[in-house]
């Protein structure tokens, strides 16, 4: 049963392999998923470069995002949202990212802010 | 109503910008750090933010760098103070970084 009544918006801006954040990002959602505390995802910034379809991380000696990253609707992640400007402003095609997504205007990207009882961005 | 902080130089990164693109009223910005820099009259960013939204910057960080005197009018200074109450006042916060 889901006890949990606040729901949580993570705001992913940062790129793929510049920091820890992309990672800890995803370790966070991944364990918030498992104890079924619902949560919205929204990659905005260079945050869209991590579904970027093709990564091959192991080239720079890191592990690879882009694996974990396909999982997350079956961890019952319901909506994985992307900012469409960020997008284009990148010349990334939705349809060639690595998992499906949900393109958003900026409008309705900045509702999510209020739409949520939590925030936390990476 | 959400608290959005940005700490970098409207002349150096883009999380102003990022920042503006997905804010909405009703909602509150704190520039801080480097951040105060785009809240001089010089800075062209916060132009075509909407009324609605609140403007604030904080005021040591502002006088530590010799701008206080350039000010937008937009702005609001605030002191530490003025910052622990404005994200009392805040249910949810952003930080663009």
């Amino acid at each position: 049963m889901n006890v949990h009544t606040k729901t949580l918006l993570v705001v992913i801006n940062a790129s793929p392999y510049r920091s820890t954040r992309a990672r800890d990002a995803l370790d966070l959602v991944l364990t918030a998923a498992a104890f079924e505390i619902p949560l919205t995802l929204l990659f905005c910034g260079d945050g869209v470069f991590q579904l970027v379809a093709d990564q091959r991380a192991a080239a720079i000696g890191h592990k690879d995002l882009a694996a974990t990253l396909p999982v997350l609707p079956l961890y019952d992640v319901k909506r994985i949202c992307v900012e469409q400007a960020a997008l284009a402003e990148r010349d990334l095609d939705p349809a060639q990212l690595l998992l499906p997504v949900e393109v958003l205007g900026s409008a309705e990207a900045a509702a999510l802010f209020h739409h949520h009882d939590q925030i936390l961005s990476f | 109503m959400v608290l959005h902080t940005v700490c970098h130089s409207p002349y150096q990164h883009g999380a102003l910008r990022q920042c503006l693109r997905l804010i909405s009223a009703p909602a509150a910005l704190l520039l801080m750090e480097d951040g105060v820099y785009a809240a001089t009259r010089a800075a062209a960013e916060l132009v075509a933010i909407e009324p609605a939204i609140e403007i604030y910057a904080l005021q040591a960080d502002l006088d530590a760098r010799g701008i206080s005197a350039t000010l937008n009018p937009r702005v609001t200074p605030i002191d530490d103070r003025g910052f622990v109450e404005l994200s009392l006042h805040c249910a949810r916060m952003q930080a663009w970084y």
